[in-house]
This record gives structure tokens, sequence and C-alpha cells, in this order.
């Protein structure tokens, strides 16, 4: 059996979180406040996911960048490609909050929206 | 002249929340004064999460949270402008602001509600050894080149401070492809959420330092590196533990200071320990008429309680403009043992409606001891706190019934204590 | 090109003597290593104007520390060029010090130095009422001052460059050598040929002068270590507070800015590398622990900033002013340390007088005498305000919010004549990036503006030397 620590990071509490992981591979989880933490515990023993948070460019908008997020959880060894794969990303405004930059972020079902506006210039 | 019934100083956070309420409260006849090109302040440098989950419920970005009062404020057409600086207020609330676009405006306010923030605390502050060279940033000043202008501002990073802004400046700069060496942290404990702890330096593999400082900045022109070394409980530097960590960025991420300047400018009185003024428990600083809310107030962790307190605030704001006649009696808070100060730092009993909230952060990391508060002598609340930390703001509520059931109070005291 | 006259050093007394050479019709330049003027001992010390008593009488410091003082309220009022007549105290914490404070009164008064009068606990205190209340008497000299050094040095600069001087920056001299008829000034971007050479470069002057003249002399330096404090206690003090000199010099000082902030220092100690302007834990705190003898309270709360500077002390004591004896033509303002800032104009009119007597050369009877208005908007009245906003909307923006200094005047800063091409510049001249924050709020919006006006790529916009660039490139450059 397996012992490991987390620590939740759903919200700002930050719940310690022990994870047993048994021989017949399943999972108990103790120290949670409320079930997100037992499902994230569970989540980052087996598939540890994260939301990221970046910039991209936008071209004559008000302002020069446009604060994007991606819209749900990616693997986290997906992190640096998706970085990557933003690199030469650049659009052109308005841009809308929510607006899709990039579908299927690194070969994801996970969207890169927008989470700010910026008007025309 | 212009003659307004509520003018706010500043639209960040606090003051989008407590224009609003003030339109929610019946005022008609507002201005917000903002000195950036956008409504929305540090928020729309704060493109990360962790944002809105006690106002809305959902975790929002900075500038998700902001948009949410922008679209109102836009929709109820509540007068702000834009790129302009205020640079003076009066004891009679007479404010001089300029901008690009009409000069010099004057504007004689009924009612002023701060809501300017905060500045962070440069290198010099701390007059760090070394020559004077180029790459050495405060992080929010690193993070409005990343994130607002999309620069780059170093390549090889010490971050030196481990509350929030360290850690989310951290991951951002490891995001964009610098590396980030280290953080360094002077206390034995971080500042910042566990949370961020997890998913800003754990995830990138960047180590922590605790008890660590920055001794020495290297380099002349550009910084070439830095000396770090470990600190003693008392936080003096242990000789021999010396490293040199070579870089050519640092971050200094050492502390937030509420902006008064324009508020001692009114002869507001300023609380010396918050750096913030003194307010009562309607939010009114020690010139009548003159309200503060958010980190102009005091130094918050969350922008959720910065909105709440502009909502009270506004809402006092308005009372004042009515008119409503006030009972004088004012009973002083302390923060005494353990405690750094409280917001407010007195209640005036006729304000309180149902219960009566009380911020204050303790000045020490606290295992197992007890939040206490003294109506005088008489202990009227004594709880256990597992922990509690410097850097998460606290509170405790007291329900108008106590004020009832001493009616003679004429102090009220805060402490931490054994048992 | 033949030169009349090139000045090697653009600190404060090279400036000066460029401004005041500029009277007479003479082909001037300047040569400068660093990328702007007054980016070496002139931009790093008390920015004191002595009174003088401090001096050796006899000696060239003695003379022209009263001469400059004599000079400075009316020079400063024509260059816009902040100074304040504010006096100096120097207090004795011991009854045994009064013979002290009479020496120097005494040595002040053969200097020519007026107004000097020994003074009593009881008077001290009400005229400074945070001095360490140990202070049993004082020397208080009302002719003491302080000045911006950096308006010292610039505003004659601006006002040679209107005059027709050539300034070359980022320029070293690598060899100075004498021909039959004239000068060769090798420096990195060629050779400069010239009648007269004019020995201003602070630290390194030792070496020009050596390389031409058998009277050798040798600059040791000795570094001093500041702390600034926030304008909110720069009423702290209002002369400025010496303690009694010793072999080391003046000593820690107390005082106001012309800007209106507290500044704490020097410490003096002797340093052997040239460069080396490094601030120390150990030298912040000894001027911090120095200054309690002179304050009750010293408000570290309110510290913003430290820096250091260095002083190029000649070994024998004494300026070194004038034609070599043994070159013709080559001029030395050499070991110009404490009273140098306060000397520098009066320096700065013999040195011209004897150069162009040496020249022959006639009076520039086209000579502008007024610099190119500067404006401080922050010290105009509402009305003014007003007034400037509508000749240039732009004194409506806003840059630095701690200085109020405005888009107008650094935009001006820039393109003013010497105009600046760095942040420090920035500084320097409008004091954008001075004030509590250090540049936290301003320093990207000056970087855009600089990058904008020189049109210059925004990651190559340093803070003052080519190499001291800040942005490394756009976001995702690095991935």
């Amino acid at each position: 059996m397996e012992k490991r620590q987390v620590t939740c990071i759903n919200c700002p509490l930050g719940c310690t979180l022990d994870v047993e992981i048994h021989s017949d591979d399943s999972i108990s989880v103790t120290g949670f406040q409320c079930a997100r933490g037992e499902d994230y515990a569970k989540k980052e023993v087996l598939n540890p996911t994260r939301t990221i948070t970046s910039t991209v460019p936008v071209l004559n908008g008000d302002v020069p960048m446009v604060s994007v997020k991606t819209s749900g959880d990616i693997p986290k060894k997906s992190i640096k490609s998706c970085m990557l794969a933003l690199k030469d990303v650049v659009v052109e405004a308005p841009i809308y909050i929510g607006d899709i930059i990039v579908e299927h972020i690194c070969g994801t079902d996970i969207n890169i929206v927008a989470t700010k506006e910026v008007k025309k210039k | 002249m212009i003659y307004k019934d509520i003018v706010i100083i500043g639209a960040g956070p606090a003051g989008l929340a407590a224009a609003l309420s003030a339109y929610e409260n019946g005022a008609t006849d507002i201005l917000i004064l903002e000195r950036e090109n956008y409504l929305g302040g540090i928020l729309n440098q704060c493109i990360h999460n962790g944002f809105g989950l006690h106002t809305f419920k959902e975790e929002l970005t900075g500038p998700e949270y902001a948009l949410r009062y922008i679209q109102k404020i836009e929709e109820l057409k509540i007068e702000y402008r834009l790129n302009t600086m205020v640079i003076d207020i009066s004891n009679t609330k007479k404010i001089i602001a300029i901008n690009e676009t009409d000069g010099v405006i004057i504007i004689q306010a009924k009612a002023v509600i701060l809501a300017m923030g905060c500045r962070e605390r440069p290198r010099g502050a701390l007059n760090i050894p070394g020559f004077r060279p180029s790459g050495i940033y405060s992080a929010g000043t690193a993070q409005k080149y990343v994130n607002i202008d999309g620069y780059l501002p170093g390549r090889n990073i010490v971050i030196l401070g481990s509350g929030d802004i360290g850690l989310i400046m951290a991951r951002r700069l490891t995001l964009e492809g610098s590396h980030v060496k280290m953080v360094c942290e002077i206390m034995p404990y971080s500042g910042g959420l566990k949370r961020n702890i997890v998913q800003c330096l754990d995830d990138y593999e960047i180590p922590l330092k605790l008890s660590h400082t920055v001794t020495k900045i290297h380099g002349k022109e550009r910084i070439e590196g830095v000396t770090i070394a470990k600190v003693d409980a008392a936080m003096k530097t242990i000789s021999g533990t010396e490293e040199y960590v070579s870089c050519d960025t640092l971050l200094l991420s050492v502390g937030l200071i509420p902006e008064n300047e324009l508020s001692r400018k009114a002869g507001v009185k300023i609380n010396p320990t918050t750096q913030g003024p003194f307010v009562s428990n309607s939010l009114e600083t020690t010139i009548p008429g003159i309200f503060a809310c958010g980190n102009v107030l005091h130094v918050h962790d969350l922008v959720d309680f910065v909105s709440e307190e502009a909502v009270l605030a506004a809402k006092y704001a308005i009372k004042h403009i009515k008119g409503i006649q006030k009972n004088e009696k004012s009973i002083p808070v302390y923060a005494r043992d353990g405690i750094r100060y409280t917001v407010p730092s007195s209640i005036e009993v006729c304000e309180v409606m149902k219960m009566q909230l009380i911020r204050f952060r303790v000045s020490n990391v606290y295992e197992n001891q007890y939040i206490s508060v003294y109506f005088d002598f008489e202990r009227v609340y004594h709880k256990l706190k597992r922990i509690l930390t410097p850097g998460e703001m606290e509170q405790v509520i007291l329900p108008k019934n106590w004020f009832d059931k001493y009616p003679a109070v004429s102090s009220i005291n805060i402490a931490v204590e054994g048992e | 090109m033949m030169y009349d006259t090139i000045i090697i050093g653009a600190g404060v007394i090279g400036t000066n003597i460029a401004s005041e050479l500029a009277k007479y019709k003479l082909k001037i330049a300047v040569i400068e290593k660093n990328t702007d003027v007054c980016e070496e001992t002139s931009k790093a010390n008390s920015g004191i104007v002595h009174s003088g008593y401090d001096a050796m009488p006899g000696t060239l410091k003695a003379k022209y520390n009263v001469l400059g003082n004599q000079m400075m309220a009316d020079f400063c009022r024509k260059l816009s060029i902040p100074f304040r007549q504010n006096g100096s105290l120097v207090i004795a914490h011991d009854y045994n010090d009064i013979s002290k404070l009479e020496a120097l009164k005494a040595q002040g008064i053969m200097n020519g130095v007026p107004g000097l009068r020994i003074l009593e606990k009881e008077e001290i205190l009400r005229m400074e009422p945070e001095l360490n209340k140990n202070v049993v008497c004082a020397l208080y000299a009302p002719t003491g001052g302080i000045v911006d050094p950096f308006q010292l040095t610039i505003g004659p600069a601006e006002l040679a460059v209107q005059n027709g001087v050539a300034f070359f920056l980022k320029t070293i001299v690598t060899n100075l050598i004498k021909t039959n008829h004239c000068f060769q000034v090798e420096t990195n971007k060629g050779i400069f040929q010239t009648k007269t050479v004019i020995n201003a470069s602070g630290l390194f002057s030792d070496d020009i002068n050596n390389w031409v003249s058998g009277h050798k002399h040798y600059i040791k330096p000795r570094k001093g270590e500041y702390c600034l404090f926030d304008k909110q206690v720069g009423s702290l003090v209002n002369s400025t507070i010496f303690q009694l000199p010793t072999v080391n010099g003046k000593g820690v000082l107390v005082t106001p800015t012309a800007e209106g902030n507290l500044m704490i220092g020097p410490n003096s100690l002797e340093e052997y590398d040239k460069e080396d302007t490094m601030t120390s834990a150990e030298g912040i705190r000894y001027v911090l622990e120095i200054a309690e003898k002179s304050i009750n309270i010293v408000p570290t709360a309110f510290i913003i900033t430290g820096f250091a500077g260095l002083r190029a002390s000649e070994i024998g004591g004494d300026f070194v002013l004038g034609e070599a004896e043994d070159v013709p033509g080559f001029f030395n303002a050499l070991g110009i340390d404490s009273p140098g800032l306060t000397a520098a104009p009066a320096i700065a009119k013999d040195m011209a007088k004897w150069v162009a007597t040496s020249l022959n050369a006639k009076l520039n009877n086209n000579y502008i005498s007024e610099r190119l208005r500067i404006v401080r908007f922050d010290e105009e009245s509402l009305e003014q305000k007003q007034r400037l906003f509508k000749e240039d909307h732009e004194y409506g923006r806003v840059v630095c919010r701690c200085e109020l200094v405005t888009l107008a005047e650094i935009k001006d800063a820039i393109h003013r004549p010497l105009g600046a091409t760095t942040i420090d510049g920035i500084k320097r001249r409008t004091r954008a990036g001075s004030g509590r924050c250090q540049g936290g709020f301003c320093s990207p919006r000056v970087l855009e503006i600089l990058s904008q006006e020189l049109k210059k790529d925004i990651r190559e916009i340093a803070k003052f030397s080519e190499k001291s660039t800040f942005l490394v490139g756009l976001d995702k450059d690095l991935l």
C-alpha cells in the first residue's frame, strides 16, 4: 500500500489530504473538508491536471495583450506543450470574454478562451 | 468647479464595488476617478484563478472578476473618467484631479471614498547592499510587464518573498519561458496560500528556501547574481551560510504599503501599523464624509473581502450624504497581545445592524491558541484556532445583542490567548 | 578638425567649465566616457553648498569654496537649479569640544565666511527641535546651503550645447599625447586634435595628467555611502546637521535635500577600486548609527534607497587647478573632492579665464545665457498648471505619481539639448522614478516613452549604460 500526501488546490483553504493507494488499485482519501477535495486527491495521484492562464498578443486593441485561460483542466504533463502551442498565436480586436482563442489545445477537448474584453483601438 | 455627491478614487475592485453599491443604495450622482487607461485596477494584471469564490461562488481569474463589475457600471452608465490622476484632496472634500482631455478638474464632493489600493516596497527600502544595476523589479511591476505589456523582464530569475505575488510570478515567468531558480523567504514559513506553493513552486520544481534572504546584489550594469544566506530566529544572517546564485533578474515581493499620500493631504489620521486610515465600523475615516475601503485601508488577501468592505463603505457614504444623524458614542477597538491590528479601530454602536464584523491580523504564527474578545474586562468570545498566521486575515463577528447586553462598554479588546 | 579646447569629463566641473568657456569664441568639445553627463561622483554626493569654515586657510579649497558659495544663489536662480540656503549646524555633545567649534569658526573667518556664530543649547533646540537632546553647543553657518547636484551639472551642460559646445558621450580617452603644435586626444571613437586640454576627469584624472606631465598626481578614492528617506520626513531638520569633522572628512550629515527628501551620510572609506560604488551592510549601518548622535530618532521605516559615491581625492589634499607648469596648454581641474560641488561655478569662471587668455580668445557676443524653459509642473500653482495644460495637453498626463511628473516634462527631458536617453537620465532631469516607490509605477511607462521618442526597440532602453537594459524579449520568446 502506498501512502501519499497532497495539498488540495481547489480553494484557498488548501486542505492537506492523506491518500492511500491499496494493492487492488483502489484509493482512499482522508482530510478533505468538501467532496471536491476527495476528487482532487484521487485525480492528483492518478492523472494530475491543472488549469493554465496566460496571455496572447492582440492587434489593433486598446491594450496590447489579452489574458486567457484553459476552459477546463489539462493534464499536468501537457502544460509545456500547451505553452509552446500558444507561442505564435496572435489575435485581433475586438475580443470578448469567453472567445475561443485556440480550440482543443494539445489534443485535449479543452479550449483556450479569453478572460477579458479588448476593444478595438 | 464640479459638484458631485460621491467621488470614488480608484476603479480597482474596491472602487468598482463601492460605485455599484452607491448606486444600489440610491445615489445618482457618482463619479469614479481612475488613473489607468482602463477600469479594474490591479485585477487586470492578476490573470490567474482564485477570485470570486465567496462573491460569485465560482473561481474566476482577476480580469473576469473585474468584468462582472465593469459590465454593470457600463450598463448603469455610472460616470467615470480614465487617465485621471487625483493630485490633492482637502479636508473639506475638495478634489483636484488632472487628465489629458480636461486639464485641471476641481470637484467638490459630499462624500469621498478612498480606494487607491497599495504600492510595493522597493529594493531601496530594504537597502540590499551592492551596485544599483538594472534587472531588479518588484513583483507587481514585473507582473505588469508580462501580463499587460507582453514583455519578459529577465531570463534567470531569483525571487525574494514567498507571499502570493512572489509565488504567482514564479509560475508566470516559468510558463512564459524564463528560468526561475528559486524563491527565498526570510521567515521560516511561506506567506502565501498552500495551494500556491503546490501549483506555483512544486509543479515546476522551483525550490523554496525558507529562512533565507538576499544579502548582496552583484553586477554593476545588469544584475549578475545574488548572495543568499540563512537567517536565525531573529532574522539575522548566519555567517558561513552565504551562497552565490547567478541570475540576471531579482524579483522582490517584500511587502505592500497602502497608498495614502492623498489621504494624508486630506488630513486623515493614519494608523502607523497598517499605514492605512483609522476607520470606524462605518468605514469612515477621522474626516467626516471621507471613507476608505480595500487595500488602501489595509492589505487584503482575498478580493471578495475587498468587495464586501467597499459595499459597506458606499452604504455609509450614502447615509452621510443623506445627513442621517449619528449618535456620537464610539467604542475604541484595541489590538492586544498577539494581534497586529484591527479594522475597524472604533465602533459606533448605532451603526451596528444585526452584527459587527471585525477583521484583524495576528503578529506571529500561533498554533492551537484562542482568539478572545473582551468588552472592557468581560470576556465575551473565546474561540480555539488550530492555526493563525500573519499572512491570513481573520475575523470575529459580534452579534448586536452583545452590545445591548453591555450598554456601558467603553472598550473592545481582541487578543490571542493560550487558554 | 582642430579644437581650441577639449574638456575631458562631463561631471559638474567639466560641464560648468564648458558653459563658462562658451562665453568666448572658441571651438570646444567635451569628451565623456559614460552614456550621459553626471554619471560619476557628480551624481552621488551630499549635495551640500558648504559655507567654507571647514577648509584649511590658504588652500584652493578654501578660496573656491567661499567664492562658489557666494555665487551659488544667483547662479542657481539663473539656471533654474533647485537650491536653498538652509544654513549649517556643526554640533557638539561635549563642552570640551567648544574649543574645536571656536577653532572652526576662526578658520571660517580667515576664509572669509560671513555670519558664523556659536549657539547655546536652548537656541539650537529651538531652531532644530528634532536634534539629539545631548547637544550642548553648535557652530551655525547661515551661508550653508543645499543644491540639486544633477541640475548643477546638467543645467550648465545644456547651456554649453546651446552655445555650440560639442559633447562626445560614450567616448573614452585612451591616451593623451602632446605634439609640437597641439594635443592628440586618443579615444575609442578616434583621435581628436586640440590646442588645449582641460582635465576634469575626476577619478581617473591622475592617469590623464600623468600621461603628459612630469608633475605626477595620485587620486586615492574614498567611498561615501548614503541613505535617502521619504519626503514625509524631509523636514525633520531644516539646516544641514554636521558633527565635528575628523581627519577623514566632514563626517556623517543629516540634511534635507534640495528636492525635499531627508538624507543621511556619508561615511568615508578608502577604496582602491575606482569603479566600486557598491553600498555595504556595514556602511549603511554605520551612517545610521552615527546619525543617532545628531537626531533623536532616525526614521529607518522611511528609507527609500541607499547609494554610494567615490570622492576623487588627490593625495596632496587640495584641488589641483590650472596650467601644468611643464605642459603649456594642459589645464588641470584635478582632485576635486569636497567642497567641489560648491566650488564648481567659481572654478569654472577662473578656468575659463585662464584658458581663454592662453588662447587669446575673443568674447562670444552671441552667448545665450538662458537655458531653455524648464517646467516643474508639481511646483506650479493651479492656475499655472491649467495654463500649461492649455499650451500642451500632455501636461495633463501624470506619469510619475510619487513626484508628480507629467508626460510633457518627460518628453521635454528627452528632446532638450543633451536630452535623456536612459531611465536614470530621465530620473535626474525630471525626478520621475526618484520617489517613494522608486520607479515601481512609472518605469514601465517611462521605458515606453523613451522607446517611442528615441525610435528605439524597447529592449534596448537602458537604466544608464548600454548593458543595463531591462526587457529581454516578448512573452514566450524564450520558449
